[in-house]
């Protein structure tokens, strides 16, 4: 989801961590190193990787920058190709009668079937161009503090993941307990109740 | 600190208890939400609540939608026990206006529509609207950090057992 757009959803999360040496340096290397890598003619199905937010479709962190103010702004793109079920299910049945008409056989064993799905799949995959999901992101790297917008589970942990292991640095999602742990401000012995508290119930 | 799976669904009733405590206070005492947020008009509940009610190990959502819905079995649904999982808000602040959407289970912020922003023509103008942007989100965002400070300090505290819930049962049975 784009930031700039009339309506949007935010994921908020902690940066747990600080980068040693040059920062704007080592957030560029991280984010050339695992920008997004097009999976169009190839058998992959899905790909997940950094790109610019302000030309998503052809990322350049080489010459354009993702400093905006006091924010590092830079977007999440997750290409996917989407297979309708039903298409697999023509081109596995044409395929299978034709390697049982070339092999003399009746029938295939469940591996080989497996196996002749997964070939139709990669075919297919071949052919299908990816769908591209961009999914913007505002780090504000000395509050600690990472928007994301987007709030679907999926997207989310590719996320953490890709952030993990671009920049070396933990995400912690604000829900909860980790804003009452993390963002409260509450003391230790807050905290030690916190941890054993139990539901309310507002009505006997 | 707990794993963070275990952590969301063991401790995601503190959602639902903020947004009851939230809805609770709006209501009764709108001017302690003020103090969250220094230029704020006014925090209400727009123009959608759900709620979640479980009982014999059967779990019944109640939401109720609508420009001129009245509450009323909301109200209905806490006096049985339910608890709101979701509110959608309104806030002012002069002549701006946002509107957003909090899930308590995750205090995900979604649906936020905040006051209209001048028109990109040229891609010089995007640096400006991203601060824009940013500016006007961060209205909300820390709206709802400074609310559920509130809320976790009274939450850990005597006070929530001995005042609070007292409030929130005669104001639900109101």
């Amino acid at each position: 989801m784009r930031l700039l757009s009339s309506s949007v959803s935010i994921t908020r999360y902690k940066v747990k961590g600080k980068i040693q040496g040059s920062l704007i340096r080592t957030i560029m290397d991280g984010l050339k190193k695992n920008s997004i890598t097009e999976i169009d003619n190839q058998p992959m199905g899905k790909a997940a990787g950094w790109t610019s937010f302000d030309n998503p479709y052809l990322p350049d962190f080489e010459t354009s920058s993702c400093v905006i103010g006091a924010h590092f702004v830079f977007s999440l793109r997750i290409d996917k190709k989407n297979i309708p079920p039903k298409t697999i299910k023509k081109y596995y049945t044409v395929e299978m009668a034709k390697r049982l008409a070339e092999s003399g056989r009746e029938y295939f064993s469940r591996n080989e079937k497996s196996q002749i799905k997964e070939y139709v799949v990669n075919a297919l995959s071949l052919s299908i161009p990816a769908t591209p999901n961009i999914y913007d992101i505002i780090w504000n790297y000395d509050g600690s503090s990472l928007w994301f917008f987007s709030n679907q589970k999926a997207a989310n942990e590719d996320l953490e993941t890709l952030f993990s292991k671009s920049f070396g640095l933990t995400l912690i999602r604000l829900f909860p307990y980790t804003m009452a742990d993390l963002a409260s401000g509450i003391t230790d012995k807050e905290r030690d109740l916190l941890s054993t508290i139990s539901p309310t119930k507002f009505m006997d | 600190m707990l794993d963070v799976s275990i952590a969301y669904n063991r401790y995601k009733f503190l959602g639902h208890e903020f947004l009851t405590w939230l809805w609770f206070i709006m209501d009764v005492d709108p001017a302690c939400i003020l103090k969250a947020e220094s230029d704020m008009v006014s925090l209400e509940v727009d123009n959608r609540i759900v709620l979640e009610n479980s009982f014999d190990n059967r779990i019944e959502n109640i939401r109720i939608k609508g420009d001129e819905a009245g509450f009323e079995e909301a109200k209905l649904s806490l006096q049985k026990g339910g608890v709101v999982t979701e509110l959608n808000f309104s806030l002012k602040t002069g002549d701006h206006e946002w509107k957003f959407n909090i899930k308590g289970e995750s205090l995900n912020i979604s649906s936020l529509k905040s006051p209209e922003t001048g028109k990109i023509e040229k891609k010089e103008d995007i640096e400006g609207a991203v601060l824009e942007k940013i500016y006007l989100y961060e209205k909300v965002v820390l709206l709802v950090e400074n609310l559920y400070k509130q809320f976790i300090t009274i939450r850990v505290s005597s006070k929530w057992k001995n005042e609070t819930i007292p409030l929130i049962k005669k104001w639900i049975k109101s």
